[in-house]
This record gives C-alpha cells, structure tokens and sequence, in this order.
C-alpha cells in the first residue's frame, strides 16, 4: 500500500516515516496532500523551564485525556547542540508509562538550530498528527528557561510549567507568562516554596486587563505522583468548552493561521535573499567600501532592498 | 535538506548499569547523531516500539547483565514481526566472545565490549549508514 494510504489509517510506521520526511524537507508535496484531513485535533502545549516536569506531566496527564476512547499524539522538543549539531533527545524516560499505549504516538524532535523552544517544523509535524486521527496533540517545549512565545502561536490551549525552585527567574518572566498561558501549573507541589509561588502568581494575576474573559487557573501538581492531574485534564477541557461555546476558537486558530503565513513568509525571503537576491560581487564591492568609510551599511542595506521589491524608496 | 542519523539507545532489562548507555549517547550526541536515550529498565516490546515511532536508524543496546543472550534475539524477532528490519541492531556491554559470534550470525551487526574507544564507535556507526 502507498505510503500516504497507509498513514491515513493511522498505520505508525508509516506515521514515523511521514513525519521524518516532512521533518528532513524531502517531499515538499506531502504536506499539501495531508493539510486537507487536518484541523479535527486539538493541540496543548507545554512549556517552562528545563527539569519543571513538564515530560512527567504529560506522562501522567495522557491517561486522562486518552479516556472515551481518544488517541493522543505527543511531539517532545529539545535543543540540538550549536556545536556538534547532534542531540539528546530524553524526554521519553519520563514517558514510559506511554510506551506501549495502542492509541498514543510519541515523537521526539531536535530543535536543529532554530531558536525559541520550538524546532522550526514542529508546527508541521503537529499537523501531521492531525492528519494522523490524533484527537489530541500535545506539543512539549524545549524549556529554555524564558518564556517560549511560539508555542502559544500553534496550541489551543497552552500550559505553562513553574515550580517551587524557579523563584526569582520568575520574576522577569511574570510578563510573558501572562502573555502566553492559558492555564498555570505549579508542579512539584511536594516542595517547599509551592504555596508562596501560587500565592504571588494570584498577585501578579490581579493585574490583569479586566476585559479578557479567560482568568488564569493557576493549578498545584505533584506530577510522579499523580496529583492534581485530574483537575488539570478538566482544566484543559473547560478551556477548550470555553473557546468553543465563546466562538473563540475560530477567531485564534484564524489569527493563528496569519502568523504562520507571516512566519513562512519571512522564512522564504531569507533563503532566496541569501541564495538569490543579493548580488555577491556587487556587495563585496560595497562592502569595500564601507570598510572605507565611503558608504553606510544602512545606505547598502538600503540599495539593496529596494532593488528587492524594485521600488524607488524604503 | 537536513538529513541526521538517529538511533536509539536502550537499556532493556532489569540491568541498573546506565554508565556505559550514558556515555555512548553523549560521545553519539557530540558525533552529531540524535540520539534517543529511553532510560532504564525497558521492555523488548517498548523499545522496538519507540524505535519505530521514532524513525531511527540504528538500534543500540547496552546490556551487562547477562542477559544479552535472550534480549537480542527477542528485539530482532519485533522487529521482524513489525517489518521494521530496516532497523540495524548493534549493542555492547558485558558479552562473551563466543556469544558475540553467535549473535552476529543471528543479525546483530556489530558488538563492542569495554574499553572500546567511542570514536570508533562513532566512525563504525558512519560508516555503515548512507
Ligand atoms: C560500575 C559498575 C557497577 C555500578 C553501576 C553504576 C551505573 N549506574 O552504571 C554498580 C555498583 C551500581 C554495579 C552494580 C552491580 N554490578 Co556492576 N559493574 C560495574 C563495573 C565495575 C564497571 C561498569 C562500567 O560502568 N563501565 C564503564 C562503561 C563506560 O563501560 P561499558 O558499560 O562496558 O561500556 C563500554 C562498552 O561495553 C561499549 N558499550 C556499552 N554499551 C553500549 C551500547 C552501544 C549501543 C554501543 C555501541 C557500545 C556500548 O562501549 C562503552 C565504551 O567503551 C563492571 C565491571 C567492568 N569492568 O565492566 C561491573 C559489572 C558489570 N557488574 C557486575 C555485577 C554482577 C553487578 C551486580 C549484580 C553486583 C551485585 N551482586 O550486586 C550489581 C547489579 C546492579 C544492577 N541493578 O544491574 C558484573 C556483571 C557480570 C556479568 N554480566 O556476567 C561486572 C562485569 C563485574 C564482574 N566482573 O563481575 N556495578
Ligand atoms: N519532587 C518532584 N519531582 C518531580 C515532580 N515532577 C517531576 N519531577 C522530577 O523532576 C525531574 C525532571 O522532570 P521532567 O519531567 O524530565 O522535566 P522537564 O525537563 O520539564 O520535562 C525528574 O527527575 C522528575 O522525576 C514532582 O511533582 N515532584
Ligand atoms: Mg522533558
């Protein structure tokens, strides 16, 4: 059977092997052919800083999600290594209790040099597992330490990690945790520390714009020992009732769309600038040039933009 | 295009010694590889299983236990079973010359024992893909 036929039954291999393929750019067709039989699942995503246990809350909250008969897909990020260009990819020790589950699909992905938590085709692959049947998508970032903006750009619901430990990191990051959550987690709330840090997060809270109707849940897990976990799986789909009944969905997953395109279309101008546009002999000699002090850079910058979009000023 | 190698490195069994699977999988991460590291104490069954979800290449298990001689021929059964025989085995650890012999005429590619210095490991590992 062809290979698409057989990922459309939700056969894994052939799942694994598309994924690869889109992950490798070696088909650029592909995508085209399974964007159609996206956007029935849903996506969360999962982001905070390295060792929150964010891979043990998924580990633990998957269960809950897989009941009444839904299948999950988890895509986990971490960061490829600037200097060999490898990685290591330890997300699934976490998952073990995953492994085997018929209905579960997991992925994991190096981030191959983009920055930001996510890698730069992971919001591709989500869609594939979309394509795939998965009622679930569930994306796990890198956890760089900041908050990762992206991955608020792909998912429904976006889950942000904090525990006890985090302390005053997570007072320069208050603004965008504000910016990207739609639930809170204070995991390993076995710690000492936990109830303070929920406490300051209902602070840092109360300020916000009181226009948006979504108030921030800020819930306490222990995520090795399956605490809490129920309340965030109903958490989870109180949000996504909420984005349905409020007709919310549509306008985010549109406005989620417009960012992709500009996303993309940035991407594109960057490889055809390097490959293409700029003339390499003309700027060598402009960079002379300026290493002369004869012309700007911002003055070359600008010849060669207009040139670009053939206009007469930028 | 941005083809990597990728290979997942098992530890199956009750076998607690992770030193060596560690190492491998920095001396592999640091080759450039992604590698896939699953943890301790997995079954045949889960890490054929993660082998396959995650496309890999290479299947590499580290065992010192002694129970070399049932896991390999077990993970080469799945993958057989799965039709993932695309899949290369290779592996290291606490495991007799002779067994190594019978192991290889079984299907798994290569075995290293201690002391094997990782760059040939990793130039082994290149030199049998693409
Ligand atoms: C350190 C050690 C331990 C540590 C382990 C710590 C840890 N977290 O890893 C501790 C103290 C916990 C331990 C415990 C035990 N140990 Co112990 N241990 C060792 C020792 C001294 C060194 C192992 C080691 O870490 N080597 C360093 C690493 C880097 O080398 P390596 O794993 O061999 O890996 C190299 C190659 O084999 C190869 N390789 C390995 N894996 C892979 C995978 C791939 C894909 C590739 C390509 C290559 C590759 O490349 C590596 C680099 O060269 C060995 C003796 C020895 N000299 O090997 C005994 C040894 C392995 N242990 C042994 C035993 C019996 C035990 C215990 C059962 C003892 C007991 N009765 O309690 C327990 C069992 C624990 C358990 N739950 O499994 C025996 C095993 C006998 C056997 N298999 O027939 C050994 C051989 C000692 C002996 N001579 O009796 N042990
Ligand atoms: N005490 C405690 N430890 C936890 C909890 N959740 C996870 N851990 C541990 O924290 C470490 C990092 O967890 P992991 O899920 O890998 O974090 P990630 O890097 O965010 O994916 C592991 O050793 C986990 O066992 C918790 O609720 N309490
Ligand atoms: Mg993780």
């Amino acid at each position: 059977m062809e290979l698409l036929q057989r990922f459309l039954k939700g056969d894994k291999p052939a799942i694994a092997r598309v994924i690869t393929k889109i992950e490798n750019g070696t088909d650029p067709k592909l995508l085209e052919e399974i964007f159609p039989h996206t956007g029935n699942a849903y996506f969360i995503g999962i982001t905070g800083p390295p060792g929150a246990g964010k891979s043990s809350l998924v580990n633990a909250i998957v269960p809950k999600l897989l009941e009444n008969n839904k299948k999950v897909g988890i895509i986990a990020v971490d960061p490829t290594s600037p200097f060999s260009g490898g990685a290591l990819l330890g997300d699934r020790i976490r998952m073990n209790d995953l492994a085997l589950n018929e209905n579960v699909f997991i992925r994991s992905m190096a981030t191959r040099g983009s920055l930001g938590g996510l890698a730069s085709k992971t919001k591709d692959i989500a869609l594939v597992l979309d394509a795939a049947g998965f009622d679930y998508v569930l994306i796990e970032t890198v956890g760089v330490g900041q908050i990762e903006l992206d991955i608020a750009q792909v998912c429904d619901t976006t889950v942000v990690v904090l525990v006890p430990e985090s302390g005053d990191a997570i007072q320069a990051m208050k603004a965008g945790i504000l910016e990207v959550a739609d639930i809170l987690v204070v995991n390993k709330g076995d710690r000492s520390g936990a109830d303070r840090l929920i406490l300051e997060m209902k602070f840092a809270f109360e300020l916000r714009d009181e226009k948006i109707n979504w108030q921030i849940p800020i819930l306490k897990t222990v995520a090795i020992e399956n605490q809490g976990i129920e309340k965030l799986a109903s958490t989870v789909k109180f949000h996504k009732e909420y984005l349905e009944r409020s007709g919310e969905i549509e306008i985010e997953r549109k406005n989620k769309l417009v960012l992709r395109v500009n996303e993309l279309i940035e991407e594109k101008i960057k490889t055809h600038l390097h490959n293409y546009i700029i003339d390499q002999k003309q700027l060598k000699k402009m960079i002379d040039k300026a290493y002369e002090r004869k012309i700007t850079p911002h003055y070359i910058t600008d010849e060669i933009v207009k040139k670009m979009f053939l206009k007469k000023e930028v | 295009m941005n083809k990597k190698i990728r290979i997942l490195i098992g530890k199956p069994g009750l076998d607690g010694h992770d030193r060596g699977a560690k190492v491998i999988a920095a001396a592999l991460r640091d080759a450039g590889f992604e590698v896939i590291y699953t943890g301790l104490h997995q079954l045949s069954e889960s890490i054929v299983e993660a082998a396959i979800q995650e496309d890999v290449d290479i299947i590499g298990l580290s065992i010192l236990s002694g129970a070399h001689m049932t896991i390999f021929p077990k993970i080469l059964e799945l993958l057989k079973q799965k039709n993932a025989e695309h899949i290369i085995v290779i592996g290291g650890g606490i495991i007799p010359e002779e067994d190594i012999k019978k192991l290889l005429k079984m299907g798994v590619k290569r075995i290293f024992t201690p002391g094997a210095p990782t760059n040939d490991i990793v130039d082994y590992i290149k030199s049998i893909i693409r």
